[in-house]
């Protein structure tokens, strides 16, 4: 959880390039743009991207930003679990997913998800699969910040 | 059995700390938990967490051992 913030998206591109599914967690910013780079290719002909941002409101409440707390080990372990399963049940090249934890601002990346497969049928239903896994499975909380002052973590099943 | 003790988000925030360690006679996460809440003020009934043993999901009678790293986890509410 802790770690310094540059070497976590580098971490994640060297993992990136050596395997074909990756989830990880980064203290630092998403770098979109380098995440795509990951996912091209000459046999890819579909690539599907996810990118989850901080909103300025949830359940009637104006939000001014939140933070996500991850229980990292376990997280990285779920996280990888699901990457497997996509691989697994779709027709895809690759997968990645990236998330963050810390301190956001408003429209900042939380998520990103990207997959890529020769078709865009597997690419669409792999990435709709990560990211509806990662919100229910994976050991992150986000705890967010509202305008009266107020700040409440999120547990969706209470 | 000591065992080391992970809390996050408002378990950490009810409980005011981190992680720690803590000697009990628990044998079983369950149990475990029923000390933790009426030391600290969680809501007694665990239906709505789950539990990890040493950074791996659990079942709830579990056989903890000496040393064990355990953490109740709340719903989950990432991406």
């Amino acid at each position: 959880m802790s770690g310094s913030a540059p070497r976590a998206m580098d971490g994640c591109l060297r993992d990136f390039q050596m395997h074909t599914s990756v989830f990880t967690l980064s203290y630092s910013p998403i770098d979109a743009a380098a995440l795509r780079r990951g996912i091209e290719g000459l046999g890819i002909g579909a690539a599907v991207v996810f990118e989850g941002r901080v909103r300025d409101h949830n359940d009637g409440r104006i939000v001014l930003g939140l933070v996500y707390q991850a229980y990292a080990e376990l997280a990285k372990a779920e996280g990888a679990r699901i990457m497997d399963e996509a691989r697994e049940r779709f027709a895809i090249e690759r997968a990645v997913c990236v998330h963050r934890t810390g301190e956001l601002a408003l429209g900042e990346l939380a998520v990103w998800v990207g997959v890529c497969a020769a078709h865009r049928d597997a690419a669409f239903a792999a990435c709709r699969y990560v990211i509806d896994e990662v919100k229910v499975r994976v050991p992150i909380w986000k705890r967010e910040h509202y305008a009266d002052g107020d700040a409440e973590w999120l547990h969706p099943a209470d | 059995m000591n065992y080391q003790l992970l809390y996050f988000a408002s378990l950490r925030d009810a409980a005011g700390r981190v992680e720690e360690t803590v000697a009990s006679q628990a044998r079983d996460p369950r149990t475990l938990y029923t000390e933790l809440a009426a030391r600290y003020g969680f809501n007694p009934t665990n239906t709505h967490l789950r539990v990890a043993v040493n950074s791996a999901f659990a079942m709830w009678d579990h056989a903890l051992a000496d040393g064990d790293e355990v953490a109740f986890l709340p719903p989950v509410s990432g991406g």
